[in-house]
């Protein structure tokens, strides 16, 4: 069971409060209009996968109902911190992409 | 290899059954290899199973990781049905299906393949015109299939709650009766020893950890315990790692890995002998010959790689295996295990040449792989063999997610995701 440090309500709660809602960081195209196929393809379907540390958009769904991002393990499972939507967490070793 | 046979079995006892001979060698890998499997699950042994059958291929070796079977093979709950919606997923699923038919005649092993019928029960008015629809799309396929309604559903399965006074009433099921169960473990056993026979290299305990790629073709497999193996052709089969796989190749895959878990029950007496799932109140059993109850579980929301899964999933499922069957709310839970699966957007797999020449994936299989296992290694090495898609595999390109050409079938199998 995950223990999620929601930034918005500044506490922790347990997992079943919340819903993953997949890849964090994720832009949308600026001039969707002239977007080829492949750039479309790779917005919608093309995600991260790794088996390490991962960026994730959480929702708190059964609490705040506010979207925040966790940066967490997904091999370890060891989750490195909660941030809110536009702002930025620095993992150990990791570059700002 | 000598075939396996009831007159063998007799003489064997005589012997305390201690002469047994190996099931497959252990042998030192080559320097190079026409072909390379990388994942010696059931789907990797199956496609050189296929390679050197159907396709009469020698020089092919299976590398994996840890053990045979070890991975999504060895902890899926084993269930096989044919049952899909859309043409595409429906010619491939049911091609397997006619494998399975045979497939202990023709590997000379047992793979206690069962057909005893699998039921998709549907709880709301919805759920039912989903499952005529599905019903009505199967037939035209070819596929054995039926609707149900709660009486007949109570007829099959007795011990199943099927009053209306329930939070999720049973208002009917499809129903294939040529669907069922296999022993997984036998399996990834009966495809290695039959491929062994052929001359296969099966090579375990090596890890792969890099793919060699020159100009834009893969021309080999770094790997940590053996160095360098060089390759003709390259197929990954490695279900949850696939896209740590790409990764090494230099290119994405439209995959996320999650956690699956199922769980056993200690043995009770013979009470299911189907297979009942259910897609809105999000559980599904079966009996096990042992006489555990085997109990599917659904995916956890995140990606993970951790072989377990969350405990909120475990309650959820158990909530709804007791709504449907009251009478073994006092059964005690064995085991709990979880493997990580590879789930695509339209929750359909990846046979597909990629951008790296002479490289190839089988892989998104999701929640769904094991039933599909000697299709997916029969179309897979027919790739494999000729450099190209047969017309089983051509729609399930990766290359789908870029023009739009999805095969949708999330929700409409009728499975619980």
């Amino acid at each position: 069971m995950f223990l999620l440090y929601c930034p918005h309500c500044e506490e922790h709660r347990e997992e079943e409060e919340f819903h993953a809602s997949g890849q964090a960081h994720l832009a949308r195209p600026t001039d969707p209009d002239n977007c080829t196929d492949v750039e479309w393809g790779e917005f919608l379907y093309f995600r991260k996968n790794p088996k390490g540390l991962h960026r994730e958009l959480w929702h708190h769904s059964a609490g705040c109902r506010k979207y925040f991002n966790v940066l967490r393990n997904t091999a370890s499972y060891e989750i490195i911190g909660s941030y809110k939507v536009g702002d930025w967490l620095d993992a150990p070793g990791e570059k700002k992409s | 290899m000598t075939r396996y046979s009831g007159i063998g079995l007799l003489k064997h006892a005589l012997h305390h059954q201690e002469n047994w001979q190996r099931m497959w060698r252990n042998p030192k890998p080559r320097d190079h290899y026409d072909f390379i499997v990388v994942g010696g699950g059931g789907h990797g042994l199956a496609t050189a199973y296929y390679l050197a059958k159907v396709h009469q291929k020698a020089n092919i070796a299976v590398v994996e990781k840890g053990w045979l079977g070890g991975g999504n093979t060895g902890r899926n709950t084993t269930i096989v049905r044919s049952n899909y919606l859309w043409d595409e997923a429906a010619h491939l699923y049911e091609h397997a299906m006619k494998l399975w038919e045979g497939l202990s005649q023709d590997l000379n092993y047992n793979v206690m393949f069962s057909q005893r019928g699998v039921m998709n029960l549907g709880h709301n008015l919805q759920d039912m015109r989903d499952i005529q629809r599905r019903v009505n799309a199967n037939r035209l396929n070819g596929i054995d299939s039926e609707v149900l309604d709660a009486q007949q559903c109570k007829e099959i399965v007795p011990i199943m709650d099927c009053s209306s006074s329930t939070r999720y009433p049973v208002l009917g099921a499809s129903w294939q009766p040529r669907a069922g169960v296999a022993r997984h473990d036998a399996v990834a056993w009966g495809y290695a020893r039959a491929a062994d026979a052929l001359g296969v290299d099966i090579i375990q305990q090596t890890e792969v950890v890099d793919i060699v790629v020159e100009d834009g073709v893969a021309v080999g497999i770094q790997t940590k315990q053996h160095g360098l193996i060089k390759a003709g052709r390259i197929g990954c089969v490695t279900a949850g790692h696939s896209g740590v796989l790409a990764g090494m190749a230099g290119f994405e895959l439209p995959v996320e890995s999650h956690p699956l878990q199922a769980f056993v029950s200690e043995p009770i007496k013979p009470i299911l002998d189907t297979v009942v799932m259910s897609n809105a109140v999000h559980g599904y059993m079966s009996q096990s010959d042992k006489g555990d109850l085997v109990i599917g579980a659904g995916i956890d929301g995140y990606v993970g790689y951790g072989q377990r899964g969350s405990y909120p999933v475990i309650e959820h499922t158990v909530h709804a295996i007791m709504e449907l069957f009251p009478v073994v709310s006092r059964v005690h839970m064995n085991r709990q295990w979880g493997g990580i699966v590879d789930t695509t957007p339209d929750a359909c797999p990846i046979i597909s040449a990629t951008p790296v020449e002479n490289l190839f994936f089988n892989c998104g299989w999701g929640t769904g792989g094991f039933k599909a296992t000697p299709g997916s290694g029969h179309v897979f090495a027919d790739m494999l063999a000729n450099g190209k898609p047969n017309k089983l595999c051509k729609a399930f390109n990766m290359f789908r997610f870029h023009d739009g050409a999805l095969i949708d079938e999330h929700g409409a199998a009728g499975v619980a995701h």
